[in-house]
């Protein structure tokens, strides 16, 4: 077994270069994805009826295909239209895109789990939709959806790998290309495993305390639960 | 020469074909209170709801002091009109203080500092100055409800709409709310009150508004209409109401 830790260790760099670079993909298409799910989710929740539907078949399309298909068509697809990018930024675009289908999703139900008497008296102070949106019904939702949105990160970050596909050099592309030039590829996977794992607890983790952080008496994914929501 | 601070006229409103308010037309002076009281479904909140276009009206005007009440202007009129409502609707992610606040840095454009500041007197006025720091869930349905009330005086409103404030209160809450909106009355606010606290009514209405099935059928001085209302439907029902609302307060 001495062998398989002298391996892991050797291989520790070029993965950690690569746990770098899933990082940023990770973080850089969690904000694009949180940024475009919020104008989904205004548009579901608060738009016109033409808004309403197209936001609806965005979600509808991201969710109903596979990531990896979604990645090509953009890394390998849009060249034929003239818009060319490199493997990351097609990689960010395309987890960015359908993660915001997912998180528009859960901030929808958030907001609708809100109850309607704190619109009505945002509004009867004398505040516009969008300031009673922003100020009362946005912090309470937001407080709602971590739980939710702590699993949708998760997945997303253990979503890098597919990458992979399109030659982004994330941990799984380092290990692919360590396991085919030793052909040790059950133990650098395992390796490629552990640092998933510790990414992921460690995210975990860090959501949780968030969680915990803004928690306020009478509001939460428990008083939701209470209230029927 | 003195026009009424709130006048309202010919209010008609449906819902789904059916009316709720049949042509409401009243006055309410400045510093004046008045009790709006009647069966559930006679239009009582829907009318106090009106008002301030929390509800639509389908016809009819209201006019506050000289401004008339219109979409285009809805916010910075609402901002002039406190609203209290029937379960308090306070805001849940925010303290005590933070609630009587948000109106005055998000609507007025104070500044943070001084609108906590200006929501701590208004606070200590209500009789709540030692749980500012409170959220709404951590207090009891009386506090929560003057909460509601301190944040209504912050906006400076020419007026406040009450939408049976003590209904969802325990029978030993309502005097403390009751006592706060009898101080109110009694420094002049101008007071448009949804309720069956018979108490209030009596002892700080100027005038009690009787409606049914969506129009006025009685209004007058509290002594005179509890003495001799002349229709026997406004007679049954306050008969009703003072026998009961030592129990509890009819709910809605």
């Amino acid at each position: 077994m001495t062998g398989f830790f002298a391996f892991a260790w050797d291989s520790l760099p070029a993965l950690l270069d690569g746990a770098v670079v899933a990082l940023g993909l990770w973080v850089l298409a969690m904000i694009l994805g949180f940024v475009v799910a919020l104008g989904l989710t205004w548009c579901r929740v608060y738009g016109n009826r033409v808004l309403y539907g197209l936001a609806t078949a965005y979600v509808e399309v991201f969710r109903g295909t596979p990531m990896i298909v979604q990645m090509f068509v953009i890394y390998l697809g849009l060249p034929d239209l003239g818009i060319v990018m490199s493997s990351f930024a097609a990689a960010t675009v395309a987890m960015a895109f359908n993660s915001a289908a997912y998180q528009a999703e859960y901030f929808r139900g958030a907001i609708q789990s809100i109850p309607s008497g704190q619109m009505v008296a945002a509004r009867a102070i004398g505040m516009s939709r969008f300031d009673a949106v922003r100020t009362v019904v946005l912090p309470q939702a937001m407080r709602r959806v971590i739980p939710q949105w702590s699993n949708e990160a998760i997945l997303e970050l253990k979503f890098t790998s597919i990458a992979y596909a399109i030659s982004v050099n994330e941990i799984t592309s380092h290990a692919y290309e360590i396991g085919y030039s030793t052909f040790r590829f059950f133990e650098i996977f395992i390796v490629a495993a552990v640092i998933y794992l510790a990414m992921t607890t460690v995210v975990a983790q860090v959501l949780d305390v968030i969680d915990r952080r803004v928690r306020v008496p009478g509001l939460g994914a428990q008083a939701a639960e209470r209230a029927g929501a | 020469m003195s026009e009424p601070l709130l006048r309202i006229e010919d209010l008609h409103k449906s819902y789904a074909g059916t009316e709720v308010l049949k042509g409401i037309s009243f006055d309410l002076e400045r510093g004046e209170t008045k009790v709006l009281i009647g069966p559930s479904g006679s239009g009582k909140s829907t009318l106090l709801r009106c008002v301030n276009h929390l509800t639509r009206p389908d016809r009819g005007r209201i006019v506050l002091d000289g401004d008339e009440v219109v979409d285009n202007r809805i916010n910075a009129i609402r901002a002039t009109i406190g609203f209290v409502f029937q379960d308090f609707n306070l805001f849940t992610h925010l303290r005590a203080l933070d609630n009587v606040a948000v109106g005055l840095w998000r609507v007025r454009g104070m500044d943070r500092r001084s609108a906590r500041e200006r929501a701590a007197r208004e606070l200590e006025r209500v009789g709540l100055a030692n749980r500012a720091e409170a959220y709404p869930a951590e207090l009891s349905g009386g506090q929560q409800q003057r909460v509601s009330i301190a944040r209504a005086l912050a906006m400076d409103p020419r007026i406040i709409l009450f939408d049976e404030p003590t209904s969802a209160l325990d029978p030993e809450l309502t005097e403390e709310v009751v006592e706060v909106m009898r101080q109110l009355a009694r420094e002049g606010m101008t007071m448009l009150v949804v309720s069956h606290e018979m108490g209030f009514a009596r002892s700080a209405a100027d005038e009690i508004i009787f409606m049914d099935h969506g129009v006025i059928v009685e209004e007058g001085p509290p002594e005179k209409l509890f003495r001799d209302a002349q229709h026997a439907r406004t007679r049954d029902f306050l008969r009703i109401i003072s026998g009961s609302h030592a129990q509890e307060e009819g709910a809605s």
